[in-house]
């Protein structure tokens, strides 16, 4: 399906990341936004509102984000495309409702523009200190996807693409910016509608009474019903079968958390996105995401200059984390893997994980507030 | 060219982010370059010294922050005494004619003033001076084409002020041309 | 006609499979877990009822809960239904609406649920005058988890976490509804059926966020601690103890167990809705490029 050509700014823009993160929502089809300002993701927000009056969205800014973030899993299931907004302390109060959605399989965008923690930290300077937190943050055991642009260019492709997973695999998605890319200005190219690929919902085309809320084929994922169409379905974040009803039984609750885990750990081969460079004959690989990747990228250049053997892998999809390219490497020529990043050392633990041993993990840490200088990279190579 | 990194200063409330927007709209808009574009946000933003963090180049541009810029605009004391230490040996500096005074200026500094506010205050309106200042600034540093800044100019501003700012550029960029 | 006739009348004419309640509920989900002498499960019964005489297409019509014995009541029913987290029935419900503007939301909770984790929603939507429907059944506790305070125990009353005798301050409900801004103002008890019934149905059928409050016993884990043996005997107290007053002031809907208490319809008024604001707004600023939102 190709994008409504309604809302699609087609055309050169010089933007920022959290404006250009707007934009791609639109062009995704989103039309339910609730959020609450929190530097420095609220230009989204900003844009948004000024925006959907005349797209036919509707944006509403909420109380708190724990509102905001249980309004868009009641706009999803009431029949929109849904997306909210937000920065380390908000996420922080969103961890209720990722989980939520993640059980109640709802599909939805959680913007998340990073910035230096822990608790108030860094209000208007950049960190990538949430990625844990992404992946770990709310309660049990579930599944979500993660995605980090480096650019604004990316800001708008990737937003566009979270919109797509998380309706083809009914899971919140976490799009993960940082300070930086929301804050700077690029020049943006927007395609015409017609050039942007888009995910319909998977709605079912079973009849009230033939159709279960949450029965699924292979693809493990069920398909969706809307608020108003006769269904009368029930949504819980209980443990539920098959009908959506509570069922407090071991059984029911391997099933379906199996389920929720496995719609996305078997699929993650589709669902992993990375770039990579020189990897054929590298015996040293960086391992970056978001605004770290662009610095990475610059001291595997001078590295590179130099006759080194460094390769690069710039992830684009963070969660699930791409295991087997990192394990393949590791079992091959590859000796280290440096991981930089604007936290104390969190990915680099699933690359530890993944490496197992088998060569060299080199974390290169920042606290946050700025980005690394290369050199600081370049160093470890 | 080259990469170029510049810094945009100046204090609230002069255009000073604008300024920069227009350097980066010219650039990837209507020149094939590269540019990011940098703001300060946070209470310098509001009052105070301010700035913008400009790089424009051919090829893509990794590292978006400017920490020693080759081109420092200053159109306010405070913003020059806050960011003249930043400026790269050799480089060039730029400033309000009687807004700044030069002080201690490092060896081997280009240097170039206009008085963009009294242009500014000649055309009737005063808020016009950062485009004043920009028109000087594309004449001097010649990193984007003046006829790219003024597409840029026009897209970028509120229609009723288009031509009241297309002025000021020319003044500006003329001031340059008719001094040297 | 005697007690005993009408209950035989009942028997004959009504068996269970015909029950006008039945299909409003999800029957394979009976029976509820609600204990004996609860009260939600006739305000449900008052709230089917309601609906049914104010013609409402039940197609078009969601029920949200939180969580709490009361927070089942979405669970139990026949409709497009939602069990959502402590406390967010509210923010839920404000997603529904707004994303399918047709749909006719209620929030069905408890006390606990609205007003303690919930409140800071509560008070936000009445502000707003978001066009949902707040049914509160205020039993003075937290039944699912064992028998807490919560914001509406009446003083002196003890509660697992109050075991001397609550001392904190209450809230009046219809009191808050009421300066936050809501349209619809309503209380009853459990045991006032027929006037409840009446009062859903006013809501129901009115725009803008309405809001009733519903007293109802606890005998498990409120009066079991308070010597108020059962739900019967508790809801004849409600009977003996509240007086319907025509025309109160919310600012009297106070709740003192030793005094009278008001019940009755203290705000019937109109307001634009959040949805009829924005639109306005927008209209006036875009013209007639825009269109109106939710509107046909």
């Amino acid at each position: 399906m190709k994008a409504d050509k309604e809302g699609v700014l087609t055309g050169n823009h010089f933007l920022d990341g959290d404006h250009a993160c707007c934009e791609g929502a639109i062009a995704a089809g989103c039309r339910f936004v609730a959020g609450y300002p929190i530097t420095p993701s609220t230009e989204v927000v900003e844009r948004i509102a000024s925006r959907f009056p005349l797209v036919g969205g509707i944006f509403i800014q909420m109380e708190d984000e724990i509102a905001s973030s249980i309004a868009i899993c009641g706009g999803s299931w009431a029949g929109k495309k849904s997306m909210t907004v937000t920065s380390g302390p908000g996420l922080s109060l969103m961890m209720e409702h990722i989980g939520y959605a993640a059980m109640t399989e709802t599909p939805c965008v959680f913007v998340d523009v990073q910035r230096g923690g822990p608790s108030t930290g860094l209000p208007t300077m950049p960190a990538q200190a949430d990625i844990m937190q992404a992946r770990w943050g709310s309660h049990g055991d579930y599944e979500i996807i993660a995605l980090a642009p480096n650019s604004c260019q990316e800001a708008f492709d990737l937003t566009v693409h979270a919109f797509n997973l998380s309706e083809k695999y009914r899971v919140p998605v976490l799009f993960m910016l940082d300070e930086c890319v929301g804050h700077m200005t690029e020049k943006v190219v927007i395609p015409e509608a017609d050039e942007i690929e888009i995910e319909p919902r998977k709605m079912t085309n079973k009849k009230p009474g033939e159709y279960l809320l949450y029965e699924t084929d292979d693809s493990m994922v069920p398909e969706m019903v809307h608020a108003g169409e006769g269904y009368n379905f029930h949504i819980t974040g209980l443990t539920h079968d098959e009908r959506g009803y509570p069922n407090l039984t071991v059984d029911t609750q391997a099933k379906l958390v199996r389920r929720l885990c496995d719609k996305i750990n078997k699929n993650a081969d589709d669902i992993i996105m990375y770039e990579d460079f020189h990897l054929d004959d590298a015996d040293t690989v960086v391992i970056a995401f978001g605004i770290t990747s662009r610095i990475a990228q610059h001291a595997v250049n001078m590295a590179r200059d130099e006759g080194k053997k460094v390769g690069f892998i710039r992830l684009q999809v963070i969660w699930p984390f791409p295991e087997q390219i990192i394990r393949e490497l590791a079992g091959g020529n590859v000796k280290k893997f440096v991981v930089p990043e604007l936290n104390l050392g969190q990915l680099v633990l699933e690359v530890e994980r993944v490496v197992a041993g088998q060569a060299e993990v080199v974390s290169v840490p920042h606290a946050g507030g700025t980005v690394h200088n290369p050199e600081d990279i370049y160093e470890k190579l | 060219m080259s990469k170029k990194e510049m810094k945009i200063t100046g204090f609230g409330g002069q255009g000073i982010i604008l300024t920069g927007l227009l350097i980066g709209r010219a650039a990837t808009l209507y020149e094939d370059k590269h540019a990011v574009l940098i703001q300060s946000f946070g209470p310098e933003a509001r009052g105070g010294a301010c700035g913008a963090q400009v790089t424009v180049s051919d090829e893509p541009i990794l590292y978006p922050y400017v920490k020693e810029p080759e081109i420092l605009v200053t159109l306010s004391q405070e913003a020059y005494s806050t960011y003249i230490g930043q400026l790269r040996p050799g480089g060039t500096l730029i400033y309000e004619e009687n807004l700044v005074t030069p002080r201690d200026l490092p060896e081997g500094v280009k240097s170039y003033c206009v008085p963009s506010t009294q242009i500014a205050e000649d055309l009737g309106r005063k808020i016009v001076q950062n485009i004043v200042a920009l028109g000087f600034f594309t004449a001097v540093t010649k990193i984007v084409d003046p006829e790219s800044m003024k597409n840029a100019i026009k897209t970028a501003v509120p229609k009723g002020t288009i031509d009241l700012n297309l002025k000021a550029f020319d003044k500006g960029y003329s001031y340059f041309k008719n001094g040297s | 006609m005697g007690k005993t006739d009408t209950l035989n009348k009942t028997a004959e004419v009504r068996t269970p499979a015909e029950n006008p309640v039945d299909k409003y509920l999800r029957m394979d989900r009976m029976p509820h877990i609600w204990c004996p002498g609860c009260g939600i499960g006739s305000t449900v019964n008052c709230f089917v009822r309601a609906v049914e005489d104010a013609m409402i297409d039940i197609k078009k019509l969601a029920i949200v809960s939180g969580i709490g014995c009361t927070g089942r009541v979405a669970g139990y029913m026949n409709l497009d239904s939602f069990h959502t987290t402590h406390g967010r029935a509210i923010p839920m419900a404000t997603g529904v609406k707004l994303a399918n503007p047709e749909m006719n939301v209620v929030v069905y909770s408890g006390d606990g649920d609205l007003f303690a984790i919930g409140g800071n929603h509560f008070i936000h939507a009445a502000r707003r005058n978001l066009d949902i429907k707040i049914i509160c059944v205020n039993n003075f506790t937290y039944g699912m988890t064992g028998g807490q305070v919560t914001p509406t125990t009446p003083q002196g009353i003890i509660a697992s976490t109050m075991p001397y005798g609550n001392f904190e301050h209450t809230f009046n409900l219809p009191f808050l509804a009421e300066s936050c801004g809501a349209v619809y103002v309503a209380r009853w008890t459990a045991a006032h059926v027929k006037q409840l019934t009446k009062s859903m149905k006013e809501m129901m059928s009115k725009k803008g966020f309405g809001f009733i409050e519903i007293f109802s016993p606890c005998p498990t884990l409120f009066g079991r601690r308070n010597k108020i043996a059962d739900g019967l005997e508790h809801m004849i107290q409600f009977k003996d103890k509240c007086k319907i007053k025509k025309g109160a002031s919310a600012k009297e809907a106070t709740f003192d167990p030793d005094n009278e208490i008001v019940l009755g319809t203290f705000v019937n008024t109109e307001r634009k809705t959040f949805m009829e604001s924005m639109n306005d707004r927008y209209e006036k600023v875009f013209g007639p490029k825009y269109v109106r939102y939710g509107e046909e």
